[in-house]
């Protein structure tokens, strides 16, 4: 050290430097972690939605067909099983060869092989399901459902990766591309998706099935969870002792929370299904165990709003002589409900993206049906994800990006519907 | 309750909080001590006898005895932490909403032992109503406010009773002028001083024959204090009203009898005039002159 003491502002100005430094050392962190979050949100979405629309959309052929009786095989066109049962592949088969022109078995089989006869095949008896009378022995226009392999190699044409990467022969190649010329053969929204069950073959599987499982599963969760949560939060807040037991309690519920959930998927097989008995695969029995899932969520949430409540509120309320029940209602429930709502919808949105419990009771089975109660099989949204992910067929891939693309939708739904509750139900006090 | 735990407990707090002009006095009345003044009148409307309240094992409150007349306003006043507010919350029972509370002594509203634990507070809380020390307005509207009450002890059966009910408690809270082209906004909307006046006007509006202010004007300016005390002096020609204050002005000005509460000690009850002119006790005399507080 020298001889003469230093100053106070010159030690101060020595490690002034040194200080600003790790300020912006300090800054430059957390803009880093917010970038790569950024990048990694940023990537996701581009590759899903890129990916995704994909799965929206589909290939389709313009077809005249003849829908005469004698190919449909078709004697009593007032006999609906004949009309179920009718030869539909046959007519679209015929009109196929007509459009290409093919001639002999070779050619026949190439072009027969570009079009998804079965599921053009289903469009019609759809058609003629409702109306016989006046479609048999007419000539009809039907958007022919392409092979998916046509799909998939038309859509990956402008793809610089690998472009026009096909295993058809020749005389396939010109038919489709003098079909894209001629606007025979176009990319239109599949509406199918939205409307039909999953089914085996990827051109004629949709999203219905699983939306609708999803959301009888929501209901009977939420119609659970909701009501036990709150009156459990408002028990525990308002009329509990403060004891050894509630501290216990308390204890407990927050460890539920943190329980994997493949756990409660378990307790789920053991309880409803193996003691109970009640159906497998059925949105009750997976509403039962999500319930589970979701109330310690609620609960924690729901008491946290109720503690929220300005005590002000329930001393005016008491001191006019309400009783405690009235004094719940009156005005702690109205006060702390967007916080109630908030944590809810919250717990529901992670609810609809749970797949490991439901795993367990049996919901990840393939069900073409379209569930129409709680008690009927029914598999769910990330379920169906994961099946047609792991499915080996390329169409199958778009369907489940396509079908991401719906949960992420119904999620962010969900989430702006909690933050519009909060913000339209909050009262200033 | 075991006396040397009390006894213990009293020389504790006393030594803690030791005023600095004043607690030679206070220490000697550490077990023992009598209510100087008139603490008792003829027409009472609530007599307290032999009151002891303790947080715990804390004993907030020592053996208070004290009468409110009929239509008298009586002012408490005291050093922080000196156990008026806990003392004006025993007359309805609102200490019962503290676990840790615990209340001795009897407390008669005319013939009637409000502390018994048979007492249901419902209609005690009817009889005897209160008004806090922060504006504490529903977030509802003015109507609703003034309305609540009444709805829920049943008082109005129909629409145009209760129409009634909201008007004259309004007019007789004195805000009916200034809120009657709003009754159905909200109530929070209101300033400080009329959000204090709806909070009145609530509690009148379910005829109590009893009103506590703790403190009510301590959140609010000079001159809607002013009209705060001016009610006060016109509710007390209908009511018996009990009031906290930290103002001496404002009890000097509203009660007509004071009680001076020290370490949860009732040291003296005399006429207002009285205490403020020539109080009876040291204690009272430190307080009101200034020399702590």
């Amino acid at each position: 050290m020298t001889d003469k003491p230093l100053k106070t502002i010159d030690r101060v100005n020595r490690t002034l430097g040194k200080r600003h430094r790790a300020e912006k050392r300090f800054r430059l962190y957390g803009m880093l972690s917010i970038g790569f979050g950024l990048l990694c949100v940023l990537f996701l979405f581009t590759n899903i939605i890129g990916k995704g629309l994909n799965g929206f959309t589909y290939h389709f052929l313009e077809l005249q067909v003849e829908l005469d009786r004698e190919t449909l095989e078709i004697t009593d066109i007032t006999n609906e099983n004949q009309i179920l049962a009718a030869n539909y592949s046959g007519v679209v088969k015929r009109s196929v060869y007509e459009f290409f022109e093919a001639q002999g078995r070779k050619n026949k089989a190439s072009a027969r092989k570009l079009i998804a006869t079965e599921g053009t095949g289903y469009i019609l008896q759809g058609r003629l399901k409702e109306n016989a009378e006046d479609l048999v022995d007419t000539q009809t226009t039907v958007w022919a459902l392409v092979d998916d392999k046509v799909d998939f190699y038309l859509k990956r044409l402008g793809d610089p990766g690998e472009p026009g990467k096909h295993e058809f022969n020749e005389q396939q190649l010109q038919w489709i591309h003098e079909a894209v010329e001629a606007g025979k053969l176009k990319r239109k929204i599949n509406w199918a998706f939205f409307n039909a069950g999953d089914s085996a073959h990827s051109e004629e599987a949709g999203i219905r099935g699983a939306v609708m499982g999803s959301f009888y599963l929501l209901l009977v969760t939420f119609c659970l969870s909701f009501p036990i949560g709150v009156s459990a939060a408002i028990y525990l807040e308002e009329y509990a002792p403060k004891n050894k037991w509630t501290d216990l309690i308390e204890v407990n519920i927050n460890n539920l929370a943190a329980v994997p959930s493949i756990i409660f998927g378990l307790l789920g097989l053991a309880i409803f299904l193996a003691f109970f008995g009640l159906p497998r695969s059925t949105p009750l029995v997976g509403g039962f165990v999500l319930s589970l899932m979701t109330l310690p969520t609620i609960i924690i949430s729901s008491r946290a709003a109720i503690k929220a409540v300005p005590p002000s509120i329930r001393q005016a309320a008491y001191g006019l002589g309400a009783s405690k029940m009235q004094v719940t209602l009156h005005h702690v429930l109205p006060l702390a409900m967007p916080g109630m709502l908030t944590g809810t919808i919250i717990g529901l949105a992670q609810a609809l993206g749970e797949s490991a419990p439901l795993l367990m009771i049996g919901m990840a089975a393939f069900i073409p049906e379209i569930p129409a109660g709680v008690t009927d099989p029914a598999t769910a949204l990330p379920m169906q994800i994961f099946q047609w992910f792991r499915n080996a067929d390329a169409g199958f891939n778009e369907k489940a990006s396509a079908a991401i693309l719906i949960l992420l939708v119904f999620l962010i739904i969900m989430n702006a519907l909690a933050v519009w509750a909060r913000r339209r139900l909050e009262r200033r006090w | 309750m075991n006396t040397n735990v009390m006894t213990e407990t009293a020389g504790d707090i006393v030594a803690e909080n030791k005023p600095v002009t004043a607690d030679t006095i206070a220490e000697q009345n550490a077990d023992a001590y009598e209510t100087v003044g008139n603490a008792f009148c003829d027409q009472a409307k609530m007599s307290m006898r032999n009151v002891n309240v303790f947080y715990d094992e804390k004993q907030a409150i020592y053996d208070v005895n004290l009468d409110i007349g009929t239509n008298e306003v009586v002012a408490m006043i005291g050093p922080s932490g000196c156990g008026k507010s806990t003392f004006l919350r025993c007359l309805n029972r609102m200490n019962d909403t503290i676990d840790i509370c615990r209340v001795e002594g009897q407390f008669y509203l005319e013939d009637q032992d409000i502390n018994d634990k048979k007492m249901d507070v419902v209609p005690l809380r009817a009889r005897v109503g209160m008004v806090f020390q922060k504006p504490n307005p529903f977030p509802k509207s003015i109507y609703d406010n003034v309305a609540y009450g009444p709805r829920i002890h049943g008082l109005a059966d129909r629409r145009s009773d209760l129409d009634e009910i909201v008007e004259n408690s309004l007019q007789k809270a004195g805000l009916w002028a200034e809120v009657k082209d709003r009754l159905h906004q909200p109530g929070t909307g209101l300033s400080g001083g009329q959000q204090q006046r709806l909070c009145i006007a609530r509690t009148i509006a379910v005829s109590p024959e009893v009103i506590l202010m703790d403190e009510p004007c301590s959140a609010l300016d000079p001159i809607a204090t002013a009209k705060i005390e001016e009610l006060i002096d016109e509710l007390s020609q209908n009511y018996t009203i009990a009031i906290v204050t930290h103002s001496m002005q404002q009890a000097a000005r509203v009660s007509h009898r004071t009680a001076y509460f020290h370490l949860g000690k009732l040291i003296e009850v005399n006429e207002t005039e009285k205490v403020f002119t020539n109080p009876d006790h040291e204690l009272t005399e430190a307080y009101i002159t200034g020399r702590f507080g």
